[in-house]
């Protein structure tokens, strides 16, 4: 399968991989994925006033997970929570010209972006 | 040194330039029918077709009039289950063979069971192995045939043939092996080994695709097929089709050079593997070998690297042509039916990738593929959280994963 000049831009130079404080009130962590399904996502939020500063992943997936997750952390700097809400995984499949057999990489970013943000809000209810 | 590095000998071989020269003249020059009886034409191409026949013969200690020509290791594969499955069915209906055979097996046996046959998988062992008392507990009155793969294409492993042929024997069953992978690689002896069917491909063993031979016993016993493809009885009825002769002619050249040059290649092909291995195993921890640690194919590697997924570490090697079991690398996405079978779990499943080192592997190919291979895995490593969690003592097994699928 070829990938798209994106996909393996992404792979080679991952944006914001990496990690933060997990035990910050700041900061949202999302675990999505799992093992015997060969990806695992781990995206984190930092958030202040309302607005994401920062945003960092760590991916066990196919390239177009590395991608997608990677993508979703460019996308989420300098957003609101409300707009990071707002992400679809339909738009990373444009983004990254994803194949069909690879738009579960998408969804599983659009759930890492959920879950994130969901341990945001549980943290600072 | 030429990118990329061909690293995918399992899964078919480069041509060697010996063979291609042997098969040259049957192209333009001699192009008759084998089967015309009554002109030179004819004659020149049965000649060619009847070495090759001798050349085939000889690599597996058979006669050459047990060798019939097909047109590769799937359509040996069917012949021999469909066709003795036809042929003996009036003595039984049960077939025996093991869960991680290669497909051409597998799915042959289940059409046979739509049709009333009744088929045992067996589980191999955690290393892919088939023992002899697996097979004499699963024998009962009704078994007609055993098929059973001589050496793993995707994990290595190479069955005990010898000793599960002598089982067969002793009941009175049939035993199919399909050597894909070992003829050529190998030493086989038909008679030795107690075969009675053998599954052979050419380009698995640098000669062409689209060629390969089935090998099945004229006397005690005597093994009859029913043909799967009709039509002009060639090969004895076996097989109908106008003879493929300069595939047929490579197949021949083929089998000649790989039993002068066994014992060459398998000291260098056994060099090359030892120090990639070794390599490897010194640079990176939590890094398994699937399959048998010492009963393997020459060559064949199969690793997996504990948490980094294979599709993403195969884009991360480029330059080397590997194979995965990974999900991700299969339309079903479904990791590989064979290390499934082995019980080594679904995530190390993923996180496998086959090497694959032949004949024309050169040395520098694998310096350079241990580099890249060990830089690929570091930088998944780098970005994967299972990496990070058992580094910070976590246990994998007891976190509850959200699993989207």
């Amino acid at each position: 399968m070829a990938y798209s000049d994106k996909v393996i831009d992404h792979f080679n130079n991952p944006r914001n991989m990496g990690k933060l404080d997990t035990k910050s009130k700041t900061v949202g962590t999302g675990l999505v994925g799992a093992p015997e399904c060969g990806d695992v996502m781990k995206l984190q939020i930092e958030v202040k006033d309302d607005v994401i500063v920062d945003a960092k992943f760590k991916t066990f997936g196919c390239g177009s997970a590395i991608a997608s997750s990677s993508l979703a952390t460019e996308w989420l700097k300098g957003k609101s929570i409300n707009e990071a809400q707002a992400i679809k995984n339909t738009e990373i499949v444009e983004e990254l010209s994803l194949p069909p057999v690879k738009i579960h990489c998408s969804v599983l970013a659009e759930d890492a972006i959920h879950s994130a943000i969901e341990d945001y809000k549980k943290k600072n209810n | 040194m030429k990118l990329p590095i061909y690293l995918d000998n399992n899964s078919t071989t480069p041509m060697d330039p010996r063979v291609f020269e042997a098969m040259k003249p049957y192209f333009m020059n001699v192009y008759g029918n084998a089967a015309s009886r009554n002109h030179a034409f004819g004659w020149e191409a049965e000649d060619a077709v009847e070495k090759a026949r001798e050349q085939v013969a000889k690599i597996i200690g058979a006669s050459s009039k047990e060798i019939v020509f097909t047109s590769g290791a799937t359509e040996s594969d069917n012949i021999a289950i469909k066709g003795a499955a036809e042929m003996y069915e009036r003595k039984g209906n049960h077939i025996i063979t093991c869960e991680i055979e290669h497909k051409a097996v597998l799915d042959p046996c289940r059409k046979l069971e739509k049709k009333g046959f009744e088929v045992t998988y067996l589980k191999p062992d955690k290393y892919g192995m088939v023992h002899p008392e697996d097979i004499e507990k699963a024998i009962t009155d009704k078994t007609i045939l055993v098929s059973l793969i001589m050496g793993n294409n995707e994990i290595g492993t190479i069955n005990p043939i010898k000793e599960i042929g002598a089982v067969c024997r002793k009941h009175n069953v049939i035993l199919h092996t399909d050597a894909t992978q070992c003829v050529g690689k190998v030493p086989i002896d038909v008679n030795k080994m107690n075969i009675d069917i053998m599954s052979i491909s050419a380009h698995k063993m640098y000669g062409p695709k689209g060629v390969g031979a089935l090998y099945v016993r004229r006397k005690s016993p005597r093994v009859k097929l029913a043909g799967v493809i009709d039509g002009g009885g060639h090969e004895r009825g076996m097989r109908s089709g106008t003879l493929n002769v300069p595939g047929i002619v490579g197949l021949g050249a083929a089998c000649e050079i790989a039993m002068q040059d066994m014992e060459k290649d398998h000291k260098r092909i056994m060099e090359l593997s030892d120090k990639f291995k070794t390599k490897i195993f010194e640079a990176l921890d939590e890094t398994y070998i699937n399959g048998h640690p010492t009963e393997r194919l020459p060559g064949n590697l199969n690793i997996s690297f504990a948490y980094v997924e294979g599709e993403g570490l195969m884009m991360g090697m480029k330059d080397l042509a590997v194979s995965s079991g990974s999900a991700c690398t299969s339309a079903s996405l479904e990791p590989s039916y064979v290390l499934k079978s082995l019980g080594i779990g679904d995530e190390l499943a993923h996180s496998s990738i086959r090497f694959g080192i032949g004949r024309f592997t050169t040395e520098e190919e694998v310096d350079y593929a241990v580099d890249n291979v060990i830089k690929a895995v570091n930088h998944l490593r780098e970005m994967s959280p299972l990496y990070e969690m058992v580094k910070d003592g976590i246990d994998l097994s007891k976190v509850e994963w959200q699993d989207h699928h």
